[in-house]
């Protein structure tokens, strides 16, 4: 149909383009909210002149990440003379390409109808609706986990085939360690599909629109206080971020699997790296934070507590849906970057064991904690 | 093959329970960080300043010490012109090779006849040692408390010229008498 693919191909922009601006916009927030931490200013010198004129655009340092860009892109592309040159030039893409498709099955708003959106067109769409979502795939957080799992393959491939020690262990490293992780976060999410009775992520948003208990959203985060902390753990840690940055531990390895790459190829990784907190970050929101939902809001409008309802428009309720899913998203991302900049690197053998004696036993119980609740919830029904 | 032992200090630091609990103290941890990032993120929109940092070339500290050593600054006669009789004490002790001065002749004024036209430092390679101002003979070179304003785009644009260190006023302290009109004879043979 004409107008399923309009609709998809705006999504599919929507969400390139927001991934991409994410990736960008979190290298300036990265830097400034360290800056802020630590008492200082940040980078705040890069900026763009008016053509003709010396009015200089400063905007708080925003300009650095095109800086940045720019500055990838001019370098020399420096190729070490390694014997596997093919592995070296696909592994960037390997870990980039997984990533933005991740976001593929994350639902990032609720039902659009375009027809009541923009009537001129209601004839056209003859009453189609398309939830805010690129694929609706019932095994949605399998092909989450099944995309993430190929960063692996990446990250192992360019610490291979760079021919460098430093990259070789950053590699093994960075095998070792998301394999473990990936591990936690499959475990910690088990109780959520338990409570949610689907992988499907679009349903699971639309269940988290409701209450519990009358007054506190119906979100992960209210079933599964402990399996959210635990997901954000292994999220970080999966996304080789700085307590758990051994792959890249600079002051070991240099720059661990990326040693080697110079240039764009550089800059891919490192965006890919900024992507995947954006992704972390929707994935939070997605499965603990009731994703598009503001508390107390369906695609009707708002209903308060003491049965208060305000009506809204559709357009005012994708609107704010797409607002708030945005904002939920950059608070997670902020928190991983609040993570980051607190928090000394563990030690390797730490960081191992941390995942197989300490998150894995935890999330085992709290998932036999979850089963055992359910199981006496729902009234013990074989 | 004896297994690597950890050596034991006396003063080792121990954890107590709490701490190795790990998780209580990573959110104080980050309560710290996140409180720290709130206050200053509250001043920078409130328009106050939320960081110790001192924005260099728009920013100067005010607190710096009376001795310390900036700005080249040439000392000058009652009568406007630099005490610096272009002797090439300081460019000849200077470690950086940084100051080339050119003397010309002033028949005119017999006390002190040579004097430099061109006297330059070149800011891009000063060190700030300090070394001109205790060669100088006649007390014509000083530094002042204040940094230069040194970033610059372009390196040539970084040399220090005579009549910029000119413009500084020299106070009392170190405007020496001119030798009165007619004193001819130096070295006081009487």
């Amino acid at each position: 149909m004409t107008q399923d693919l309009v609709i998809y191909v705006i999504y599919i922009a929507y969400a390139v383009g927001m991934l991409m601006t994410f990736g960008t916009i979190l290298t300036w927030v990265e830097r400034k909210q360290a800056a802020v931490m630590s008492d200082r200013i940040g980078a705040n010198r890069a900026y763009v002149r008016i053509p003709f004129t010396q009015f200089k655009l400063i905007w708080w340092g925003l300009f650095h990440g095109l800086a940045d860009g720019l500055k990838m892109l001019v370098k020399e592309d420096f190729k070490p003379r390694s014997y596997d040159w093919y592995a070296y030039a696909v592994a960037p893409w390997v870990v980039f390409t997984p990533v933005l498709l991740v976001f593929g099955v994350i639902p990032f708003g609720g039902m659009l109808d375009p027809g009541r959106l923009f009537p001129a067109l209601a004839g056209w769409f003859d009453g189609r609706t398309y939830p805010m979502q690129i694929a609706q795939l019932d095994a949605g957080l399998l092909i989450v986990f099944a995309f993430s799992g190929m960063t692996i393959i990446g990250a192992m491939l360019a610490g291979w085939s760079s021919a460098n020690k430093f990259s070789l262990l950053g590699g093994l490293r960075a095998g070792s360690q998301m394999i473990s992780y990936e591990l936690v976060m499959g475990l910690t999410v088990l109780g959520l599909i338990l409570i949610f009775g689907t992988v499907d992520l679009g349903s699971m948003v639309q269940q988290q629109s409701g209450t519990v208990l009358g007054f506190l959203p119906a979100w992960g985060i209210v079933y599964q206080p402990f399996a959210a902390l635990l997901f954000m753990t292994a999220a970080i840690a999966e996304n080789k971020r700085i307590p758990f940055d051994l792959p890249e531990a600079e002051s070991e390895l240099i720059a661990g699997y990326y040693t080697e790459y110079s240039a764009m190829k550089m800059g891919l990784f490192m965006f890919a790296e900024f992507i995947e907190i954006a992704i972390v970050g929707a994935l939070f929101t997605t499965l603990f934070l009731g994703g598009y939902n503001l508390p107390y809001m369906d695609d009707a409008g708002l209903t308060l507590p003491g049965d208060i309802a305000i009506a809204m428009s559709h357009g005012a309720v994708v609107v704010t849906q797409l607002v708030v899913f945005l904002v939920k998203v950059m608070v997670v991302c902020s928190f991983q970057i609040l993570v980051r900049w607190s928090l000394p690197r563990f030690r390797y053998d730490q960081v191992l064991r941390f995942a197989w004696k300490f998150m894995m036993p935890l999330a085992l119980i709290n998932l036999t904690f979850t089963a055992v609740l359910l199981w006496w919830v729902q009234g013990a029904t074989p | 093959m004896k297994p690597y032992a950890r050596k034991q200090y006396w003063n080792a630091p121990t954890l107590s329970l709490w701490e190795r609990a790990y998780l209580p103290e990573i959110l104080r941890g980050l309560f710290i960080t996140s409180r720290v990032f709130l206050r200053n993120m509250g001043r920078w929109m409130t328009g106050r300043k939320g960081a110790l940092t001192t924005y260099y070339p728009e920013e100067t500290r005010f607190d710096y010490a009376v001795l310390n050593r900036g700005k080249h600054v040439l000392t000058q006669r009652p009568d406007g012109k630099p005490q610096c009789i272009a002797c090439n004490m300081c460019a000849t002790v200077c470690p950086a090779k940084v100051i080339e001065i050119e003397a010309a002749f002033d028949p005119t004024d017999t006390a002190h006849p040579k004097y430099p036209v061109r006297f330059e430092i070149d800011y891009s390679r000063c060190v700030f040692c300090g070394l001109c101002v205790e060669a100088c003979p006649e007390d014509a070179i000083r530094m002042a408390k204040e940094t230069p304003g040194l970033p610059s785009d372009d390196r040539r644009q970084m040399w220090l010229t005579l009549d910029e260190m000119l413009t500084w006023q020299p106070q009392r302290d170190v405007a020496k008498p001119y030798p009165a009109a007619g004193a001819q004879k130096i070295g006081g043979a009487e």
